[in-house]
């Protein structure tokens, strides 16, 4: 009992936590209203100004959305759920206040610095030298933080959605490293120390990877912590808890080559990317189906509960993109599909459909929680949810459309066997899905721009500054029964 | 239960954090570490060539504007393929490029052998403004690139970073990396003035003309052109 009431009286922090919910969002903001903007230099080509080009833009999309976006989300719910899981403060709260300011100044500087040209040009690891050592300073801080934290916890087991984030922060850190060792030429130049087919393998056993554990793994153990949470019942399975997450680790770093089939890379290595990205399949399918089995019993609340939603959409398109990416692994499918726009469907049901929907629906749980008060409008959050899904439905369906008429139109070929389409051809029959795609595109940062307001709003009426936060009275939902 | 063990697993972060890092390394020695000592084995094709100074500036521009986010330069192993853009990519052909080019997309053509298929001027055009050429292209205009002079200040300093890295540089290439530029700058500008062009002084030392010299030399590793497409390989190899 005393220990129990020590734990009542453990004082989380929540600023941090604040700190990034705010920033994910304006971030994601940014991130897509540039990834817009991109949709539209594309559509339109005279929307490219001067040096501000597609070129520059598409990079500071991606790294906006995946390193701002993506990562403040991962940091404010890893930092909500430690503390809680653990029954502790975070290890250090000037450890915590560093890490999300170094964060910001990071994904600022890489959005000027990438707008002026500095690029090291591996995708999702763009930034140069001097910024790729900030990341890894803050990603130690993270990580001390975070580890800090577990050591010094008063709980027995650490839960399922730890393993998630304590592997994205130690795999991350691997790959990170090793992708972008390179010499530098000048403060804002340097040249990879691998080249040609090596610096291809590496960058793609790190591209791949950077989807799998920031995209993937940490978004997870969202999913392992808030859905349990927003339904008040515990994950489904343990032993799939195990299973799902030790296959899925391992398997994951074997996949990258998949990137890179019929390159001149050596074959063995080719094959071995398609067969494991075949057998991926099976964990990312059993994570989701320990997220659907864990809302048996009431899935009339997704109906009502538009963060339910978000989940289940979320897994959905969760379990797709991790059909559909095993099968573009298979060679005859991937000779089609690679270089296509089908590329970009897969990339964004994935990014819009799973990152983006658990995101949201994790962020929502945590305002009102964070601010001490309910949602401005729920209504308008349902609405999100709807706009959402509309956005992407019409993001993603021309890019399929237009992926496989490229595929289709490059490989054509006149009865004697020659070409039958200029490139041209192909670049000008998928127009008409570049502009749909600025149309799914609007739409889905409408929804963001709803949040926005919806979060302000409520902030407002809310307040922070309540002192001393209770411990959950209820345990925290660990593992379920099987 | 038969996951009793893992429980025991879960109350020791250490034992884990070691584990799962484990579970993750192993996939990554077994896919880099062989290929990364077969490196030495790669060895560049007979023909292929350092870049020249202006090349290599040429070819950082190519990066700094982000055209691999538009164009690959990696040609499969495909019959339309090699009829299209030419012979396939060979890792031999791409040991001096770092970083590796080999892009993800194509909303633009492959590059990978684009070397050779057009007059400078053709390029110069194109830059300035593709639509001049192709009303339906969707590449961005680079008339900026034209009229922006080349800078020179870290030629010799990124030609010793390559040596460095592997790259066969000899005491006089880097010595005379500057005058080297300068030298192929001013000969790719007479050939455009010759050719009926209006360049002017700063278009004729700019890093647009940076970047025809390394699309130029782009694939010309090996001497395919005159020998026509698909000769002497079996095209559809895989
Ligand atoms: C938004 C995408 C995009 C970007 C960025 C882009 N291009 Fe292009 N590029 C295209 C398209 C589409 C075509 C085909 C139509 C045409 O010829 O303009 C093309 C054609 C070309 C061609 C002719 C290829 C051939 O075989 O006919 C060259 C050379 C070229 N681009 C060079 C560049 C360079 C150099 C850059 C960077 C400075 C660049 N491109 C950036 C889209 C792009
Ligand atoms: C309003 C929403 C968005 C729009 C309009 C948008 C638009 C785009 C566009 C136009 C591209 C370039 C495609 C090309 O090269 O042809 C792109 C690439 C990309 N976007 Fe988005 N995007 C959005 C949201 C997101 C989000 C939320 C994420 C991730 C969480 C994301 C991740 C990516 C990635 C990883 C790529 C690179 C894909 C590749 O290299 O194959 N995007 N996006
Ligand atoms: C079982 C799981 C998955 C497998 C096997 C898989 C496989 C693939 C394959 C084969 C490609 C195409 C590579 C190419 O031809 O260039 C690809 C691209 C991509 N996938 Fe997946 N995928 C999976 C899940 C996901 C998920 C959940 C996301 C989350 C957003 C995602 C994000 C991406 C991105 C961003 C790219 C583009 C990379 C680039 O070219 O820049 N994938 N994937």
């Amino acid at each position: 009992m005393a220990e129990a009431e020590r734990a009542a009286r453990v004082e989380y922090d929540m600023g941090v936590v604040r700190g990034f919910t705010i920033w994910a969002l304006i971030w994601g903001a940014v991130g897509m209203a540039v990834g817009l903007m991109a949709a539209i230099q594309l559509a339109w080509p005279e929307a490219n100004l001067g040096p501000i080009h597609f070129g520059r833009i598409r990079p500071i999309h991606t790294n906006a959305v995946i390193f701002g976006f993506t990562l403040g989300v991962i940091f404010a719910g890893s930092y909500y759920a430690v503390q809680r899981l653990c029954r502790v403060r975070m290890y250090s709260d000037a450890l915590s206040k560093i890490h999300l300011w170094l964060w910001n100044a990071i994904i600022a500087a890489a959005a000027a610095s990438l707008a002026a040209g500095h690029t090291a040009a591996k995708e999702y690891a763009e930034l140069e030298w001097p910024l790729d050592l900030a990341v890894v300073v803050m990603w130690v801080i993270y990580g001390v933080n975070f580890f800090g934290t577990i050591a010094v916890r008063r709980v027995r087991s650490m839960y399922v959605a730890l393993w998630f984030w304590m592997s994205t922060i130690l795999t991350v850190a691997m790959l990170y490293v090793f992708n972008n060792l390179e010499f530098p030429v000048s403060a804002f130049k340097s040249y990879s120390i691998y080249s040609g087919v090596h610096d291809a393998n590496i960058q793609w056993w790190y591209g791949h990877n950077a989807v799998g554990f920031v995209l993937t793994v940490p978004i997870l153990g969202l999913m392992y912590y808030f859905l349990p949470k927003q339904v008040g019942r515990p994950i489904y399975s343990h032993r799939l808890s195990i299973l799902h997450f030790w296959s899925l680790i391992f398997v994951y770093m074997w996949a990258g080559p998949h990137h890179l089939i019929y390159s001149p890379l050596p074959d063995w290595t080719q094959s071995l990317g398609t067969a494991f990205s075949i057998m991926l399949l099976l964990p990312s399918w059993g994570g989701m189906l320990n997220g659907f089995l864990t809302l048996r019993g009431a899935w009339d609340r997704v109906r009502t509960d538009p963060l339910l939603k978000m989940f289940v959409v979320g897994l959905t398109f969760y379990g797709m993109s991790t059909f559909e990416g095993p099968m573009m692994a298979i060679k005859t499918v991937n000779s089609l599909s690679h270089f296509t726009n089908w590329t970009i469907g897969h990339v964004h049901s994935g990014a819009l459909g799973w990152v983006a929907l658990t995101s949201f629906a994790t962020l929502y749980y945590l305002v009102p929680r964070l601010w001490h008060t309910e949602m401005w409008s729920r209504r308008l959050v349902d609405a999100h949810f709807w706009t959402a899904t509309l956005g992407i439905v019409l993001y993603v369906t021309p890019m399929w459309i237009s992926g496989v008429t490229q595929g289709l139109m490059w490989r054509a070929v006149n009865p004697d066997g020659s070409l039958a389409y200029s490139f041209i051809e192909s670049v000008a029959a998928i127009r008409i899905y570049d502009v749909l795609r600025v149309a799914g595109g609007a739409v889905f940062l409408s929804g963001v721009l709803m949040m926005i307001v919806n979060v302000a709003l409520t902030i407002r009426r809310g307040s922070a500054a309540i002192p001393r936060e209770a411990a959950p009275l209820a345990p925290a939902p660990a593992a379920g029964g099987r | 239960m038969a996951h009793e063990w893992h429980r025991r697993l879960e109350a020791r972060q250490l034992t884990f954090a070691v584990l799962a890092f484990v579970a993750v390394a192993i996939g990554g020695l077994v896919l880099l570490i062989p290929p990364y000592f077969l490196q030495g084995t790669i060895t560049p094709l007979p023909g292929v060539k350092p870049y020249t100074a202006l090349e290599l500036e040429g070819r950082d521009i190519y990066v700094r504007e982000g055209c691999y986010t538009c164009h690959s330069q990696q040609i499969r192993p495909f019959k339309t393929e090699v009829d299209r853009y030419g012979p396939y990519s060979l890792a031999g052909e791409s040991v001096y490029d770092r970083p590796f080019q080999f892009g993800s997309r194509r909303t633009g053509p492959d590059l990978a052998r684009v070397g050779g298929k057009y007059p400078d001027s053709w390029h110069w055009i194109h830059l300035r403004d593709p639509r001049e050429i192709e009303p339906r292209s969707n590449m961005p205009r680079f008339d900026f690139l034209l009229e922006a002079p080349l800078d020179l200040s870290h030629t010799r300093k990124k030609l010793e970073v390559m040596r460095r890295l592997g790259t066969p540089y000899d005491d006089a290439e880097i010595e005379g990396a500057v005058a080297s530029a300068q030298a192929q700058l001013a000969k790719l500008a007479d050939g455009l003035r010759a050719g009926g062009m209006e360049i002017s002084e700063i278009g004729g030392r700019s890093e647009g003309l940076a970047v025809i010299a390394y699309l130029q030399k782009l694939g010309t590793g090996i001497d395919w052109r005159s020998r026509g497409a698909t000769e002497g390989r079996t095209a559809d190899a895989r």
